[in-house]
């Protein structure tokens, strides 16, 4: 008998004000009796909605009958069928506009807690399963995978799995990429990144770090000298975007990736780590994005007073609603539909302000969302010793400039065929941010895996 | 690992460390930089390529000791082996079709300016250096300058070697005198840089400094290492570290630079002292 109650079993989580001073995880995961409890919700439908949201179509009802089952780890086996990072994507994936939006249950009630037993199995998994996975047995091919972030290192698991000779090369000198230098401690904590990347060598991929392709080696080398049949091209979406605003270059204005890196990649708010951070002691952050949230969450944590001016409503806040929901309940305020113009300068060179306007919702743009327009003679001034821009990321430039006859968008995006990932190079695929632009992880890891599968048919076939 | 093959005091400040990294040696151009980490809880730290040997597969360095991670960086010995060292990075000086080039360094940036002027000599282009320094015991590179040179001109502020003087007065001298530049190459401090730049503006002379601002990742990625050129917003990892000079905004640079001042200032005291406390 399904068990028929209305509401999610709820998240057990530190308290606000406590954890709002400390990088400890947020969400704490479910206990075994809380994960049986709520898979129990889970009607099996035969249709399976959910897994039509899923964008690597794990085989939701299957795993989660078997947690109500009390099944952990076969539950565990049925998700990593599809899905290469769980404990990652279980805590970062926006649940609630992918799976759990298409769940029946949601039509009156909450929906089955997809994400946090996703989740839990994953961590029940780490925690209770020691054997190593087996490495399969080499099938001699060699594959170079560039960038460890999460398509790259999807890509590399299943082509390791199908017994590849995989490399990932890292430009940073930790694997991860946005897992790493970007999500932050309290969402994702590290050594759960390691733990996937440990579990990849243990396949018998390879990582090097410090590596940056199209400087320290090239594409081009890779597929020569080096001996690679194929590559895979997962270097993300890094180039931070600003405004071009008045006062953009002043000291104390960062952009999120910088402010993200020296706290997650170098570890900025330990003592111990010779990195040093500025958060001031009031912080604006611009951008309504879940990276918004992540920054202005970090820099509550530093000590700072923090606001994030968004230029549109509550409602179209581009955040995972739980992130916004966790942002204000750590004492975050919003100033929404505020748009900064200006940023003003102190005597010496560093930020005193940022002037904003006041900003009224008109008819759709071309996203489909309503277009702000400003309202005229509305600005103010919000005091502030600290700007943190977050508006978005274009993919770097680098692999473009030094691949020959490797198509991009105008924007920058690598061009890639939807279904293989295959590039305008033979050989050569791509998937993830570099493709897309700034997205999901799992839409990363999809297109990761996506390729791994066209790779192997093109090596096969060669 | 990244092992110190090579470690030679250049002056009580500055000193030269050549590196084992085959992969980095491999590619560097000079203009190009690399970025190290002393440990692990050490910051990324960039460093222009003062040097590289693709045969024996090393990348040379040198740094003044200005804060932490240079002073731990200098407490390092031949056979320690660095966390990290990662390149080359930036783009390459832009060396082709120059016939006549004056190399204008100061203090340690001499150490960056003589990769360039070696090239510019070896690609059979006239190269004039002039090279300024503080006093006579910060001297570095002398003799190598002056290989690669086919005129050198030395200049200190206190007289004490060469002529007492700043490199903008030299260089004055030299284009009054009626030395015609393709080009200026200009490496040392912003300060330094920015008035070399107003002087070869004045002449009309095209002029290339070179950026070391603060920096993360050295990939694009972070924007830290932003400057303003000619109106519009750079990335020194990616887009330079070598710019136009007439179009550099070297005040906003400088205060830049100047963003992290006290707490590097803290740190670096810090890490005297503990090293200080293990002598004891």
């Amino acid at each position: 008998m399904p068990n028929m109650s209305l509401k999610k079993n709820e998240m057990p989580v530190q308290d606000p004000m406590v954890r709002n001073t400390n990088y400890k995880e947020v969400a704490l995961g479910y206990t075994p009796e809380q994960a049986v409890d709520e898979a129990k919700r889970c009607l099996n439908c035969k249709h399976k909605p959910c897994v039509g949201g899923c964008p690597v179509q794990i085989d939701i009802p299957a795993f989660i009958s078997q947690v109500a089952e009390g099944n952990f780890e076969e539950a565990y086996k049925i998700i990593t069928q599809s899905s290469s990072l769980p404990a990652v994507c279980g805590r970062v994936c926006p649940q609630e506009s992918q799976c759990e939006c298409k769940c029946v249950r949601g039509i009156k009630g909450e929906p089955v807690a997809i994400g946090r037993l996703e989740r839990f199995v994953a961590d029940w998994h780490n925690a209770n399963v020691t054997e190593a996975p087996v490495k399969p047995e080499s099938n001699g091919h060699k594959v170079a995978v560039i960038g460890s972030g999460p398509s790259g290192l999807a890509c590399a698991g299943d082509l390791a799995k199908k017994g590849y000779d995989v490399t990932v090369y890292e430009a940073l000198h930790v694997a991860g990429g946005v897992l790493s230098y970007g999500i932050p401690e309290f969402r994702l904590p590290k050594t759960i990144v390691q733990k996937e990347i440990d579990g990849l060598k243990a396949l018998g991929v390879k990582v090097e770090t410090n590596i940056v392709v199209g400087r320290t080696v090239s594409i081009d080398e890779l597929l020569g000298e080096y001996g690679f049949e194929s590559v895979f091209i997962g270097s993300g979406a890094g180039l931070p975007r600003f405004m071009n605003i008045k006062g953009e270059n002043l000291n104390g204005v960062y952009s999120a990736n910088e402010f993200l890196t020296r706290i997650n990649l170098m570890k900025a708010y330990r003592p111990d780590s010779t990195t040093p951070i500025q958060p001031g002691k009031k912080a604006v952050i611009v951008g309504g994005g879940n990276v918004a949230m992540d920054a202005a969450r970090c820099a509550k944590r530093l000590g700072a007073d923090v606001t994030i001016v968004y230029r549109r409503t509550e409602k179209e806040l581009p955040a995972r609603v739980e992130e916004v929901h966790h942002a204000k309940e750590e004492g975050i305020e919003f100033k929404l539909l505020t748009n900064p113009v200006e940023i003003t300068a102190t005597e010496n060179g560093w930020v005193k302000g940022v002037i904003c306007q006041q900003m009224e919702l008109s008819e759709p743009d071309d996203s489909g969302r309503a277009r702000p327009v400003a309202v005229p003679d509305s600005n103010f001034e919000i005091a502030a010793d600290c700007v943190i821009m977050s508006i978005g990321t274009s993919p770097n430039p680098l692999i473009k400039s030094t691949t020959e006859g490797l198509d991009t968008q105008r924007w920058g995006g690598i061009i890639a065929d939807e279904e293989t990932g295959l590039t305008s190079r033979e050989g050569v695929y791509a998937g993830g941010d570099a493709v897309t632009g700034a997205a999901t992880v799992i839409l990363a890891m999809g297109a990761g895996k996506k390729a791994a599968a066209a790779i192997d048919e093109y090596i096969q076939n060669k | 690992m990244f092992e110190i093959l090579e470690k030679k005091c250049l002056n009580p400040t500055v000193t030269l460390m050549r590196i084992n990294a085959p992969m980095v040696a491999k590619k560097a151009e000079p203009g190009q930089f690399i970025i190290l980490r002393t440990d692990e809880n050490g910051e990324r730290v960039p460093l222009t390529i003062a040097d590289y040997d693709r045969e024996n597969g090393s990348v040379t360095i040198i740094f003044q000791i200005v804060g932490a991670t240079t002073e731990k960086l200098n407490h390092m010995n031949e056979g320690d082996c660095l966390q990290d060292f990662v390149g080359p990075l930036g783009r390459a000086t832009h060396t082709d079709g120059l016939k006549k080039v004056a190399v204008v360094g100061g203090g340690v940036g001499c150490a960056i300016a003589y990769p360039v002027a070696k090239k510019l000599h070896e690609l059979g282009c006239e190269v004039h250096a002039v090279v300024g320094f503080r006093n006579k015991d910060l001297v570095i590179l002398e003799d190598e300058f002056k290989a690669a040179s086919s005129k050198f001109v030395l200049m200190s502020d206190d007289g004490s070697a060469g002529e007492k003087g700043l490199v903008t007065d030299a260089l004055r001298k030299l284009i009054e005198s009626g030395e015609q530049y393709d080009e200026v190459i200009t490496i040392g401090p912003l300060i330094m840089m920015k008035f070399v730049c107003q002087l070869t503006k004045e002449f009309g002379i095209k002029t290339v400094a070179s950026m070391n601002p603060i920096m993360i990742d050295g990939t694009g990625m972070c924007g830290g290492c932003r400057l303003t050129v000619g109106g519009e917003t750079k990335f020194a990892c990616v887009d330079g570290p070598e710019f136009d000079g007439h179009l550099i905004d070297f005040d906003e640079a400088m205060a830049r630079g100047a963003m992290y001042k006290p707490f590097e200032r803290k740190a670096h005291e810090d890490v005297c002292n503990l090293y200080k406390q293990e002598v004891k």
